[in-house]
């Protein structure tokens, strides 16, 4: 088990023809995901082929056609900033259960409006969208992932980690996997200010995922995520949290690479998210350097 | 990308939004003569003479006033002019005027000043409209003494902004008759603006509602939003390169994000959440980073070079730490391009490289063959005890 993805995941790859598109989809196929088509607008009944795996997938006009061909579920968007909100909408409008969008630098303006058909869902199978400006999702034990983490840092274990970050999601799971404790599924929920997933909405699934038996939150300067997250924590979640929030020696007003991550108004320190999650009974990891064996000292484990 | 109040204002009278009558001067040799032209198209003797800087408090600090003849808008002009000017958004150092907004002066006799503004609310996930009849002073300060004086109203995109909301807003700041269906319209035009030129944030404070009940834009703030650029080639001609910092500029236009900071160890990291964190570590172990700068998350050997370009042209920097966590890029081409850079450039203070990633091993022993001065570390918080112990040497 894991979260958000099974072991039927079938997946497509939005903009799979270009570099980024093809260069991954290559990497998630070779990681072991079902990837069984893309979809690039005029490149409709071509064939991709993979640089390394050599593996030869169809090509579609329309999300709408791939699904119906292949039976997908799931779609990985690396379509740039410009379309990326239209092949968002695409994807939900053509049925796909999981969307995770890894392309950065989408207007906030667009993304509102891929939040609102969100949220205006019905159906009984509706869409749920990591990102965008993510790493995307990794299920170590399912060998799935939708995204551009490196696989081989990878273990399967019962660890769920979740972060706004992605170099420093990869830090964390090398840090762990170092210990010996290995990952259930780990996502990036990415760095922008408005969101498909967020942290809250990934803690609730951890919660009720058997496997996970522990969870690392990375966290970072800007809005308040992390405090909804504390707050749900501190109500709702039954298993140990280990978190680290980035950016205390931050200045205020400044953008700190991540469209999200900015203290204005005195808003959105480091410390008061750390406060927050605190006091809600979340172990704070002193470093970044330190996350792993902090989770390994909440476990009772002993570092080998 | 903020904007000045003269932009911001030309957008909003492009988009019927008014605006008091004014002008703007780039040289202090224009300033007689605009006032005189001002003075003539207005028919009234009085103007306010505006320092254009990217910080509000304006006012408070001496960048906003009065001038009731030509000679005495040249002498408040000449007073600003070149001059850093202090607020309480600037810092210590303020910002120094390069241009000057001259606007005629309005009666404000019987008037009020409301607060109203648009921006993108990150907690509703809609674009949300903020108002206060405690208008024209520090909105903050109002927030945190008396919330209740302060309207929030989340718009759903799905309808955009309806009459209904502009009409609900208007009564709770006490405008009826016609004033109220004035604030609608302009509100209407407002949103409007904020959608089509792509905002993130457009504050007037004040709104004046005049002692006949009619709205005008006081002051005028807009920032855009930075991720629709690609949509807006008009954009470039707003920049103002005096308010940005040269390095931020340069590095943005290589694809890097780069902010300044007060301390001494020259950060070099990949990925913006790792780029803070490595910051926190060295403040962690006692040293002061001197900047943030993230190359990107798939870190390639050019954008390496390009980042160790930006921080070296700092002559605060004692030392360097660069952390990579390579991922799927390899890291002796990594290593390849810290050597390059390092050889190009010419290293003269310590450098600490932590490599993480494919091939690390390869990469360790390309630092080590180099012969250049460069400490490898295993780890990012051997890595950050070790630079901080060098530049304290």
């Amino acid at each position: 088990m894991a979260i958000l993805v099974r072991s039927d995941t079938r997946v497509i790859v939005q903009g799979i023809t270009g570099s980024a598109g093809s260069f991954h989809a290559d990497q998630c196929l070779a990681y072991g995901t079902q990837i069984v088509g893309g979809v690039t607008p005029g490149r409709g009944g071509q064939r991709w082929v993979g640089a390394t795996t050599g593996k030869s997938l169809p090509v579609f006009d329309t999300v709408e056609e791939a699904v119906r061909e292949t039976g997908a579920n799931a779609s990985c968007i690396f379509v740039p900033a410009p379309h990326a909100a239209d092949a968002i909408l695409e994807a939900i409008e053509a049925g796909i259960e999981l969307i995770v969008a890894i392309t950065e630098g989408i207007p906030v303006v667009d993304m509102l409006r891929v939040r609102r058909m969100l949220e205006a869902q019905s159906g009984p199978k509706p869409s749920r969208l990591i990102g965008p400006n993510c790493p995307g999702i990794i299920a170590p034990g399912l060998a799935c992932k939708l995204g551009i983490m490196p696989g081989h840092i990878h273990r399967p274990g019962p660890i769920g980690v979740v972060s706004r970050s992605g170099t420093l999601t990869y830090e964390t799971v090398f840090q762990l996997s170092g210990l010996g404790l290995g990952q259930s599924t780990a996502l990036g929920i990415g760095g922008d200010p408005l969101q498909g997933t967020d942290f809250v909405d990934a803690l609730r699934l951890f919660n009720e995922d058997p496997e996970t038996e522990a969870v690392v939150l990375i966290g970072e300067i800007g809005g308040s995520a992390e405090e909804a997250a504390a707050e749900y924590i501190a109500r709702e979640f039954r298993k140990p949290v280990v978190a680290f929030i980035a950016g205390a020696t931050a200045p205020p007003g400044k953008r700190m690479g991540h469209a999200g991550a900015i203290i204005s108004g005195g808003k959105g320190t480091a410390q008061a998210k750390i406060e927050a999650l605190r006091e809600a009974g979340v172990r704070i990891a002193p470093t970044p350097a330190h996350i792993g064996v902090t989770m390994a000292e909440v476990l009772g484990r002993k570092a080998p | 990308m903020n904007l000045h109040e003269h932009q911001a204002k030309a957008i909003f009278a492009k988009h019927g939004i008014p605006i008091p009558r004014g002008r703007v001067v780039f040289s202090i040799e224009e300033v007689a003569s605009q006032v005189q032209a001002l003075m003539d198209e207005t028919g009234k003797g009085v103007v306010v003479v505006k320092a254009q800087i990217h910080a509000g408090g304006r006012g408070k600090g001496g960048g906003v006033r009065l001038a009731r003849s030509v000679e005495e808008a040249v002498e408040r002009a000449q007073s600003m002019w070149n001059r850093p000017l202090v607020t309480k958004q600037t810092g210590p150092e303020g910002r120094v005027v390069r241009r000057i907004y001259l606007e005629e002066g309005l009666d404000l006799e019987g008037s009020r000043e409301i607060y109203l503004s648009l921006l993108l609310d990150r907690a509703t996930r809609r674009i949300t409209i903020v108002a206060s009849a405690a208008g024209g002073v520090d909105i903050e300060e109002v927030a945190e003494r008396d919330p209740s004086k302060i309207l929030r109203m989340p718009i759903d995109p799905i309808t955009g902004l309806m009459p209904h909301h502009a009409r609900r807003l208007g009564k709770g700041l006490g405008f009826s008759g016609v004033t109220l269906a004035q604030f609608a319209e302009l509100l209407h035009r407002l949103y409007g603006l904020f959608l089509s030129e792509d905002c993130s944030l457009i504050e007037v404070n004040p709104l004046l509602c005049t002692r006949d009940g009619d709205l005008m834009a006081l002051d005028a703030k807009i920032a855009l939003e930075d991720n629709a650029a690609f949509r807006h080639p008009e954009w470039e001609g707003l920049r103002d390169p005096n308010e940005e910092d040269p390095g931020e500029t340069e590095a943005k236009r290589v694809g890097i994000s780069y902010v300044k900071l007060d301390g001494n160890i020259g950060c070099l990291v990949n990925g913006a959440g790792l780029a803070m964190a490595t910051m926190d570590i060295i403040k962690h172990y006692g040293g002061a980073p001197a900047n943030f700068l993230d190359v990107g998350g798939g870190a390639n050997e050019n954008q390496v070079r390009r980042g160790f370009e930006i921080i070296l042209r700092d002559p605060k920097e004692r030392g360097i730490f660069v952390n990579i966590f390579g991922g799927i890029m390899r890291c002796d081409t990594i290593a390849n391009g810290i050597i390059g850079a390092a050889r190009a450039i010419g290293l003269k203070v310590p450098l600490v490289v932590r490599l993480e990633g494919t091939n690390v091993e390869k990469g360790k022993a390309i630092l080590e063959a180099s012969n250049l001065p460069i400490h490898s570390a295993s780890d990012m918080a051997e890595g950050a005890r070790r630079i901080v112990e060098l530049v304290r040497e």
